[in-house]
């Protein structure tokens, strides 16, 4: 880096405290959505894969009291997660910051097993690392890959005639159902152990607040 | 107002203009209208939805069939379709006369609002066939579709008519139909009998069941679950 940065600029503040309010309203809204039809697999062809069939998310986990509000928050808010996304990816790239935050696994593969196996206790210390390491690089990578893949199956599920390549690419409309709902459960295994490390790693979790050390 | 059945993150989204009690309205009635504009340049007048495999039929009874009467509604002895609005010619079909047009079907997927799906096979006549028969006036943007069934979308106040307003273009898709028969068998009472609205390009609300009138027109209207909140084009 030319100039000395943050550690979480700005830009890196601003949409991971966005992106908190939209995936929680996403997540809900998406929930009260499934509501109106708790099930996977076509009419007359339930899924046997499914294990929650018929069952209905609790209140407290939907927003949008019933179908066409949660429809309508689903999807107007939507715009505003994507946007927030396309900010931080277009931020990414030209910031150059992509280098330090994104793995590459021939940098990051051996880093990231160094580092899940010191978290299982199977080495006694971490490896040396810079802003992130290894597994942090793959996690949050990976968790954008995810947002996308949420995204375009969302797509596919409400174009799935109009936008039928893309439906096809997720095994058709069901398929692009049972993928945003599996999606879903996902990010959600992905924000509690998010959450449960940085209760582990003060330090990382104060710079998302204040920016941390200039580097 | 339903306060109570709101949950906390909802209620964290009324200053933002996001009261889902009126969708149509605030921050929400935006996006509609951005989504609406979105769909209609999404869609693609010469795309057709695949056809299903005979396989992918959902077997009879599995078939979800809908009603907002109490009960499905028979049609009246002397029941015709009425086709008027901005036409050069009014009509008034029977099913005989429908019959005589040249039929159309296909094995498509039913998208509902609800997330569910389902296979059937749909035997009609095109709309656009209609359209050209009557004359339809190209200043009609939109038309509605009417049913002689009646639900009662508010407690207390007198019963409305089912119905659904198009816009033009997903009306005079190949696969927007006016459909007397479902795999292949005329339709029973609850399928719509003796005529309704089917489309590949539509979630299943804005297919209108017991149609009986046809009507083109400059403006969009509504429609019976559009006007309770449901999104108007809801394209597929």
């Amino acid at each position: 880096m030319a100039s000395p940065r943050a550690e979480q600029p700005l830009a890196v503040r601003i949409t991971h405290w966005a992106n908190v309010p939209l995936l929680a309203i996403m997540a809900a809204s998406g929930l009260q959505i499934l509501a109106a039809f708790p099930e996977m697999g076509p009419k007359g062809a339930p899924a046997g894969w499914y294990p929650l069939q018929g069952w209905t998310p609790p209140a407290w986990m939907r927003a949008g009291d019933w179908l066409a509000g949660a429809r309508h928050v689903h999807f107007g808010v939507a715009w505003l997660f994507v946007a927030n996304a396309l900010v931080y990816v277009v931020w990414l790239v030209i910031s150059g910051e992509w280098r330090r935050r994104t793995f590459h696994p021939r940098r990051d593969a051996g880093n990231a097993l160094h580092t899940t196996a010191w978290y299982l206790r199977l080495r006694k210390s971490p490896p040396e690392q810079g802003l992130y390491n290894g597994l942090q690089r793959l996690a949050y990578t990976l968790v954008i890959a995810l947002a996308a893949l949420e995204v375009l199956s969302g797509l596919a599920l409400y174009k799935p005639v109009q936008l039928s390549v893309l439906a096809a690419l997720f095994g058709g409309y069901e398929g692009a159902r049972a993928f945003h709902l599996l999606g879903l459960a996902a990010l959600l295994v992905f924000t509690v152990g998010h959450v449960a490390l940085t209760v582990l790693h003060p330090r990382a979790l104060a710079s998302i607040f204040t920016g941390g050390r200039r580097a | 107002m339903t306060v109570s059945r709101r949950t906390l993150l909802g209620l964290a989204l009324l200053p933002l203009g996001c009261d889902s009690s009126k969708p149509h309205e605030g921050f929400l009635g935006l996006t509609e209208r951005l989504n609406d504009r979105m769909q209609r340049a999404f869609f693609r007048p010469g795309k057709l939805a695949s056809e299903e495999s005979a396989g992918a039929l959902t077997p009879q009874g599995a078939f979800p069939l809908y009603k907002v009467a109490d009960e499905y509604p028979a049609a009246p002895a002397d029941w015709k379709l009425r086709v008027h609005g901005l036409v050069a010619r009014r009509l008034d079909l029977s099913l005989t006369d429908l019959r005589r047009l040249t039929p159309t079907q296909f094995r498509v997927r039913h998208h509902c609002v609800e997330g569910w799906s389902a296979v059937a096979s749909w035997q009609g006549v095109r709309v656009s066939e209609i359209a050209r028969l009557c004359g339809a006036d190209p200043r009609a943007r939109f038309v509605e579709f009417r049913s002689f069934e009646e639900g009662y979308p508010n407690a207390g106040a007198s019963p409305v008519r089912y119905y659904s307003s198009w816009d033009r273009e997903s009306v005079e898709h190949p696969q927007t139909i006016l459909a007397y028969g479902r795999n292949g068998a005329p339709l029973s009472l609850g399928e719509g009998a003796p005529l309704r609205l089917y489309s590949a390009v539509k979630l299943g609300y804005k297919m209108v069941k017991w149609v009986d009138e046809v009507v083109f027109q400059p403006v969009r209207t509504g429609g019976y679950w559009e006007d309770l909140g449901y999104e108007w084009f809801a394209g597929v």
